[in-house]
């Protein structure tokens, strides 16, 4: 399967995915630069985690209007998967490919921690490899992670089990107190209506080996593969 | 020429957490009468206009797309007519 990973100017996760995913998971990965205007020939897209354009303005706000950007959107479109990890999470927000907005995180800090974060919804291509309810271990990063968003579209994406990750306890209850950054809901992630394009501010490529010691990040990608691969079998059976 | 002066805040209703953290400090150094305080953007933008309708339909657009993120904050702006540069 071939992976695109963009570089944006202050990108600092990028080879991170591409180690991750190329060595750790054996997958095709190629790094393209945010100033292209085609993804080329691939499978998903990754927006990586860092601090495109310093930050300027707001986090994601000028990577958003990157001349890779419309590629990415007709990518997201046509049902390709897209992954944005971090800022990644915050470019497809004020891309609008994800609803809502980021401000800063409640208690003003960058937090650089492990949390403990849980699959809400284990039902899509991001996620099927994990169990449903499934809490881990997952590092964050990020000084802009409290997510924000007007109650009609918090309900909707309630309603429609967007809200794919969120932040809990060990034990897997979700309190105010296991919230590292006030994001509403506790929300660690969520993705598109249509499924195919997914958020999430934990770092999903910083935990996907064991000599780190911990590889539960890589079953966010195999179950990527896995979605891929099912969709290149169903093309071959019916052509 | 004209020249705007753009405000971006946070919405009202809105946690603004920078702005609370000052209103302590403030209060810390005596000034009990402060209410409120939030934090913003400030942007002085010199446009190649000199129709105040066509300046403002233009930082709208600039706002709406750009500047602000709605979602999150609120803007407003106020524009002041510059006499033209003279011809070098």
């Amino acid at each position: 399967m071939k992976w695109g990973v963009i570089v944006f100017p202050g990108s600092n996760c990028d080879r991170d995915c591409a180690h991750a995913l190329a060595d750790a998971l054996e997958q095709d990965v190629s790094l393209i630069w945010h100033g292209e205007t085609s993804l080329g020939e691939i499978d998903a897209v990754v927006l990586p985690g860092g601090f495109s354009y310093g930050d300027y303005l707001r986090t994601g706000a000028i990577a958003q209007l990157s001349p890779i950007m419309p590629a990415v959107k007709e990518f997201a479109r046509a049902g390709g998967l897209v992954l944005g990890i971090c800022n990644g999470f915050q470019i497809l927000l004020e891309a609008g490919l994800l609803p809502g907005a980021m401000l800063p995180n409640i208690g003003l800090s960058f937090i650089c921690d492990d949390v403990w974060v849980k699959v809400e919804n284990a039902e899509t291509p991001f996620t099927r490899r994990y169990a449903s309810g499934y809490v881990m271990r997952f590092p964050i990063a990020h000084a802009e992670g409290n997510y924000h968003t007007d109650p009609v579209t918090l309900a909707a994406l309630q309603a429609n089990a967007q809200i794919v990750f969120r932040y809990c306890r060990a034990d897997g209850t979700v309190t105010d107190q296991a919230n590292p950054n006030g994001s509403l809901d506790n929300i660690a992630g969520i993705r598109n209506a249509a499924g195919n394009v997914l958020g999430l501010m934990p770092h999903p490529e910083r935990c996907a080996e064991s000599v780190l010691g911990n590889e539960d990040g890589q079953l966010l990608f195999r179950s990527m593969i896995d979605a891929v691969m099912a969709g290149q079998d169903k093309k071959q059976t019916t052509t | 020429m004209i020249r705007a002066r753009i405000h971006v805040t946070l919405k009202s209703g809105i946690l603004d957490p920078q702005g609370r953290a000052i209103q302590q400090s403030l209060e810390t150094l005596g000034f009990s009468s402060v209410n409120d305080v939030r934090v913003g953007k400030f942007l002085e933008i010199e446009l190649n206009e000199d129709d105040p309708a066509q300046a403002e339909q233009q930082l709208k657009a600039m706002c709406e797309t750009l500047l602000a993120n709605t979602v999150i904050e609120e803007y407003r702006y106020e524009l002041e007519l510059q006499p033209s540069r003279p011809p070098s």
